[in-house]
């Protein structure tokens, strides 16, 4: 008997904290159903085992920070037929993208002795900054949910139902009082894209934005109510720039304040 | 005539992050071992500098995966020792409780999925799957159980959003928390039979004069909180682990070295905690020692993975009584005052301990922070490990190295990206 032709997938790692790629074997009630679907044919964090390319479907994680990265990163966009992008740091630069706002020299001396030993880009970017993406999927971390989604969709060649209305959206949705509204806490829910299921607001504090940006978000509007609420314009900066920083609408209105 | 040779592993699998091995040969002797970490610098201390001590935890949450929880805990009792505040009783517990659930996730995880694999020449645990279904589904669904207490009480299993410094923003209900009760009941049996599972496999005949350091406390395994203590005899405050070590640089790791202030080497992590903490490991922790062919010292790094089984024991034992006596408290969490300070915290990651210290203006803003993760102190013990692996086996091919190598780094269930990332081995020979 022949074994049944399964297509190939690969995960990819640049910098991060692991926490996406985790996020498939968190899949603990899918795992093993889902390898039966598709072959794993490199994925470090859970197999020495590693098969050539080309590869039907890569997943990356992490962001871009080193000449090494500049390469591989092409690399492995030429070995896939479907590249997928798994979390801020890939689809937006990640918390570590605070360094495009600084020098990245002055970070350097701050945390190593010899930073002639340190070989890094001035910038952390997103993977589609330097290769064609077929799709981004948001979070810090991704939800599961959302993973075995994109999956099943790319598998049976249809498009990931994965919406990019707001977060507002979401707690309407699942019955979740408005923190803003009724307790005056600062909530970037307006602005930020749904998909983690109103964590934050439903344990009593204010989205600070791990899925990045919405569709069209109005981040001035959202801005100038949090400024009525009594957030300082540094504060308006620090809550801009967190995991999504590097994110086109984030970093905009992030560079008004301050 | 000189016979040279040298072996590379370019990466490293099975570990979290990214690393690499160089080993050079000349004439049958170890020349030169490099345990590089090579994922990219993220800069975390860099960044932090500047942000509002409140952001703190979920910042330094995204250095690690696997361990949010050590750092979202340690950075918050930092802040706490700056601000000068103490968490109330009931806090604390459900601390301990939500620390008991990552340690059951990562274990699991580590055990079954990382490690055991090597002791069965397997490549991976689906490998262990198509032999023995069974065995991976309760893995799995021991990690599951790890990683519900953390959704139950911190929203979710990966960066839980629900902690923060002086406590929690929400607290779980007592239903909640009941409902878990029977899968850790279940959680508990199974793990009793992984210590005696894993405590049956064959281990390399290596003993190591380590100088362990841990947290120790005088009610409990510690987790987080406690005096750290080494088995040289060093009984300190957690504020005082920056007197006693230092950290190198060295040009091939990305993962600045954790060293004693005297160069020597110490190792952190499950071997650590249960050489130093033994007698206070419960009496069921204790048996489940006994049955995995553990004595009360343990000095061959390839039985961390019997350690972590024995643990595995004493966490589910222990989350099992704080859900059973989990009465939700009056308050979620203690006032933060905003006021200058210097603060340090300490917990025991999954992996050993991780180390914060910060400095906070009058205004909550950050000047200065300081990580020490657990693998960055283990770095230079993996060396004195491999060197030894190494050496054993010089008349094996590089493949066979390479593995037993391998095997050698991930006893310390290495957190690369914490670290900063792993293995390449290159081996020269010449």
């Amino acid at each position: 008997m022949t074994e049944r032709k399964r297509p190939k997938l690969a995960v990819w790692k640049f910098s991060s904290c692991d926490g996406c790629q985790l996020t498939m074997l968190d899949c603990e009630d899918e795992l093993l159903a889902l390898t039966e679907e598709v072959r794993i044919s490199y994925f470090l964090e859970a197999t020495r085992k590693i098969e050539k390319g080309p590869y039907d479907i890569s997943l990356v994680e992490g962001s871009i920070t080193t000449p090494h990265d500049v390469k591989a990163i092409r690399e492995v966009r030429k070995q896939s037929r479907a590249l997928i992008t798994i979390g801020a740091c890939a689809t937006a630069g990640g918390i570590q993208a605070l360094r495009n706002f600084k020098n990245v020299k002055d970070f350097i001396r701050c945390v190593y002795a010899h930073p002639e030993y340190i070989d890094t880009l001035t910038t952390s970017t997103a993977v589609s900054d330097h290769v064609p993406v077929d799709f981004e999927l948001r979070g810090c971390p991704i939800s599961k949910h959302q993973l075995l989604e994109v999956m099943n969709a790319f598998l049976n060649g249809r498009k990931p139902n994965v919406p990019k209305h707001s977060e507002c959206i979401e707690c309407k949705a699942n019955g979740i009082v408005c923190r803003m509204v009724a307790a005056g806490t600062p909530c970037l829910g307006p602005v930020t894209q749904a998909g983690c299921g109103s964590l934050c607001p439903g344990k009593d504090r204010g989205c600070f934005g791990c899925f990045g940006p919405m569709e069209t978000p109005n981040t001035a509007a959202l801005a100038a109510r949090l400024g009525e609420l009594g957030q300082s314009q540094r504060d308006l900066q620090r809550l801009f720039r967190s995991f999504n920083a590097n994110a086109e609408a984030f970093r905009k209105e992030s560079e008004t304040h301050g | 005539m000189a016979e040279t040779r040298t072996i590379k592993v370019e990466a490293l699998a099975r570990v979290e992050g990214e690393g690499s091995l160089h080993v050079k040969i000349r004439d049958g002797q170890i020349k030169e071992l490099h345990f590089g970490i090579f994922e990219p610098p993220r800069f975390f201390e860099a960044f932090l500098r500047g942000r509002d001590f409140r952001e703190v935890p979920d910042i330094t949450a995204r250095i690690c995966g696997i361990c949010p929880i050590a750092y979202l805990m340690g950075a918050s009792q930092a802040m706490e020792d700056a601000l000068g505040i103490t968490v109330t009783r009931p806090i604390r517990d459900l601390r301990r409780l939500i620390y008991c659930g990552e340690w059951i996730e990562s274990h699991a995880l580590h055990v079954y999925m990382l490690h055991a694999p090597d002791f069965l020449g397997l490549s991976d645990a689906l490998e262990l799957a198509a032999v023995n279904r069974p065995l991976v589904e309760n893995a799995l669904r021991l990690k599951k159980v790890g990683n519900e207490i953390l959704e139950t009480i911190g929203g979710r299993a990966i960066h839980p959003i629900g902690l923060k410094v002086g406590g929690f923003y929400k607290l779980p209900t007592r239903k909640a928390l009941r409902a878990l009760e029977d899968e850790l009941k279940w959680a508990l049996e199974t793990s009793v039979a992984t210590a005696r599972l894993v405590g049956g496999f064959d281990f390399p005949d290596i003993q190591q004069d380590y100088n362990f350091m841990a947290l120790r406390h005088p009610d409990e395994y510690a987790i987080h909180e406690g005096r750290l203590v080494t088995s040289a005899g060093l009984d300190i405050p957690v504020s005082k682990f920056l007197d006693h070590v230092d950290e190198e640089h060295v040009p091939w790791s990305n993962a600045l070295h954790g060293v004693a202030k005297d160069g020597s080497a110490h190792h952190v992590g499950p071997l650590a905690r249960y050489n130093l903490n033994y007698d206070k490991l419960s009496a069921t922790a204790l048996a489940a020692a006994r049955d995995g062919k553990l004595g009360p010292v343990v000095r061959n790094p390839f039985q961390s993975i019997v350690v972590r089984a024995v643990e595995l024991v004493q966490v589910c034992e222990d989350a099992l009584k704080l859900v059973r006596d989990y009465e939700v408290p009056d308050r979620a969490y203690v006032e933060t005052p905003v006021r200058a300070g210097e603060g340090h915290g300490c917990t025991e990651a999954p992996r050993g301990i991780c180390y914060h210290r910060y400095r906070v203006d009058k205004e909550g803003t950050v000047q200065d922070a300081r990580i020490v993760p657990p693998t960055a102190q283990n770095q230079k013990v993996i060396e004195l490990d491999l060197s030894k692996v190494v050496a054993a086996n010089l008349n094996e091919s590089d493949d066979t190295i390479k593995w037993k190598a391998e095997q050698a780094i991930r006893n310390y269930d290495p957190c690369i990206s914490c670290a900063t990332h792993f293995l390449k081995l290159e081996m020269d020979r010449g």
